[in-house]
């Protein structure tokens, strides 16, 4: 996505240590208005350190955050106004309802939504009367979801959105989420679902210890992956091992015991592999030709899949 | 008390967008002290310690007719006569101590009060319909046990009706500041009840609940008085026998009020 206009969410040198360590160092990124942006990593990676500089909860010692042109330290009272939050490990009074606590919120800005439609969307209407205290773990998440868009805000920063959800409410949450982009909000969502990330967002940071190891769409994500191609199938007779492994862009070849090959690399890999089979006059049986997943990507970028 | 911080309006500021949210300071404010009041009301624990239990001390012990006997060492008082400025003071410091500590501790445990500094509204908000409301009930129970002694024991009424209410404003205060101060420190709601109740049995015994100050030995009165519920027992004692409390226990609430509001300011953590 090319952007004309300045980033609404800009982090520039966004450094943060505790304890004389650096959670988060020498973060830059910016968020165009209107876009879901996604910051993916690893546990401990200093996602969720460097969403709480740009909610404005935590101090930077170092680096410039502007959120709609406004500094989230200085200016917090004026960004409160038009910034929704979900944040991980934060609830609200136990002994609320879901109602109350929605009417409650809703009264914290000048030009709130109605919370209603909000509260059916995200399936809590049989829930109004009930406590905060008494909810499920992903009716608490989906509440909070509800409080983070509740006051109609322009920046809506998302951090663990899905988490506790079963798969039918995280595809709702998702759509909501779309749509709610859609009427022109921006979102900063932190995730460490591989799926979520690719469904929803527009680009993507994957941060690995405190560091942008890559910031690009999902799909040039994906097509970096060293593996990005995976071919598998199962020959009718003997192929030479060290002939498929010189195979043009072949990242891994694995042979398995019941005779299935399967082969990562890239498109020249898939063309290549069918001539040199053609020529050995051998058949692929059972091929599969797949791409790699922001998972395979992910694992490559942050180094988590060596062992 | 959160005044100060919402309404902080940059010099760069729309006009139409200042008075949006200047309107939107109260409401929000208001919605707050609601909410928390509603909160207030389905806790049965603090109800029954702030609104029944020291009235209900009252009623008991007037029941036990040596109460109602004169006592020589008591100035011709009667028993009962001496219990009415405990009972008063009894609500204000288990709303300080017992009712308050724990459900701030928690606020901020639970991460509610950082998830509200998301929003337009401060935290401090929580925080001021938390005082306001326990303060405000536990002025109720105080003219409650006011009642009872008068009506059902014969028990006059504070002769010196203006010393009366300044020393129970003053004794609220203190109350609540004691009761932020243990919430400031205090990183749980566990352990905030532990701290609350280690303070809670000395106050209670300062301000007389087992042996009226006036009954005491001299060199433990004197210390007592410099107590914040000591001085206060005694300042609402002279008020209701008609005399202006004098400025030394007035004094010692004042100064144990300035201490604890500063330390408790100074210590408070959001998050």
């Amino acid at each position: 996505m090319t952007t004309t206009t300045a980033p609404l969410i800009e982090v520039d040198g966004l450094r943060k240590a505790y304890a004389g360590r650096a959670v988060v160092d020498e973060v830059s990124f910016g968020v165009a208005e209107g876009e879901i942006f996604g910051i993916l990593g690893p546990n401990g990676a200093g996602k969720t350190t460097t969403v709480e500089c740009v909610e404005g909860l935590r101090k930077p010692d170092a680096g410039r955050v502007r959120v709609a042109g406004l500094d989230p330290v200085r200016d917090h009272a004026r960004l409160t106004g038009l910034l929704g939050a979900q944040l991980q490990e934060s609830e609200v009074q136990p002994k609320l309802t879901v109602k109350e606590a929605l009417e409650l919120y809703s009264a914290f800005y000048p030009d709130p939504l109605d919370w209603r439609p909000l509260a059916e969307r995200l399936r809590l209407e049989d829930k109004l009367g009930t406590r905060f205290a008494k909810l499920s773990g992903g009716q608490k998440q989906r509440l909070f979801i509800a409080l983070a868009l509740v006051g109609n805000p322009r920046v809506v920063v998302l951090d663990e959105l899905t988490t506790g959800l079963d798969p039918r409410a995280r595809r709702d949450t998702w759509q909501l989420i779309e749509d709610v982009r859609d009427s022109g909000v921006t979102v900063l969502l932190v995730t460490h679902f591989m799926e979520e990330a690719q469904r929803l967002c527009d680009r993507i940071a994957v941060i690995d210890q405190g560091r942008i190891a890559a910031l690009d769409t999902p799909a040039g994500l994906i097509s970096r992956a060293a593996g990005a191609t995976v071919v598998t199938f199962v020959p009718s007779g003997p192929v030479d091992e060290r002939e498929l492994a010189e195979l043009p862009g072949v990242a891994s070849v694995e042979h398995r015991a019941d005779g299935r090959i399967t082969l990562t690399g890239g498109d020249e890999t898939v063309d290549a592999l069918l001539t040199l089979l053609a020529r050995h006059h051998v058949t692929a049986h059972q091929l599969r030709v797949s791409d790699a997943t922001l998972d395979d990507a992910f694992l490559d970028l942050t180094g988590a899949g060596q062992s | 008390m959160s005044t100060a911080t919402t309404d902080t309006t940059p010099t760069d500021t729309t006009p139409t967008a200042v008075s949006a949210r200047a309107a939107q300071g109260p409401r929000a404010r208001s919605a707050v002290l609601r909410s928390e009041f509603r909160l207030f009301r389905r806790e049965p624990g603090a109800l029954f310690g702030v609104l029944v239990f020291p009235p209900g001390l009252l009623a008991i012990l007037g029941s036990v007719p040596a109460f109602r006997d004169t006592d020589p060492d008591l100035g011709g008082l009667r028993l009962i006569d001496a219990y009415v400025p405990v009972t008063v003071l009894l609500p204000m410091i288990v709303a300080g101590l017992q009712a308050m500590p724990p459900v701030l501790a928690g606020y901020r445990e639970r991460g509610i009060l950082r998830r509200m500094s998301t929003t337009p509204v401060r935290p401090s908000a929580l925080l001021g319909a938390q005082m306001g409301i326990n303060g405000a009930a536990a002025f109720c129970s105080a003219l409650i046990s006011l009642a009872v002694g008068r009506l059902a024991f014969d028990v006059t009424l504070p002769r010196q009706a203006v010393g009366y209410l300044l020393a129970l404003v003053l004794t609220v205060v203190v109350a609540l500041s004691l009761g932020a101060l243990v919430s400031a420190r205090a990183r749980t709601s566990k352990i905030a009840n532990a701290i609350g109740s280690a303070v809670f049995f000395p106050s209670m015994f300062c301000a007389g609940v087992w042996l009226p100050v006036q009954s005491m030995p001299t060199t433990l009165a004197d210390i007592v008085q410099c107590t914040p519920f000591g001085a206060a027992a005694q300042a609402l004692s002279q008020a209701a026998a008609g005399d202006w409390p004098a400025w030394s226990h007035l004094g010692v609430l004042a100064a144990w009020a300035v201490v604890l509001t500063g330390a408790a300011a100074r210590w408070f953590r959001w998050e």
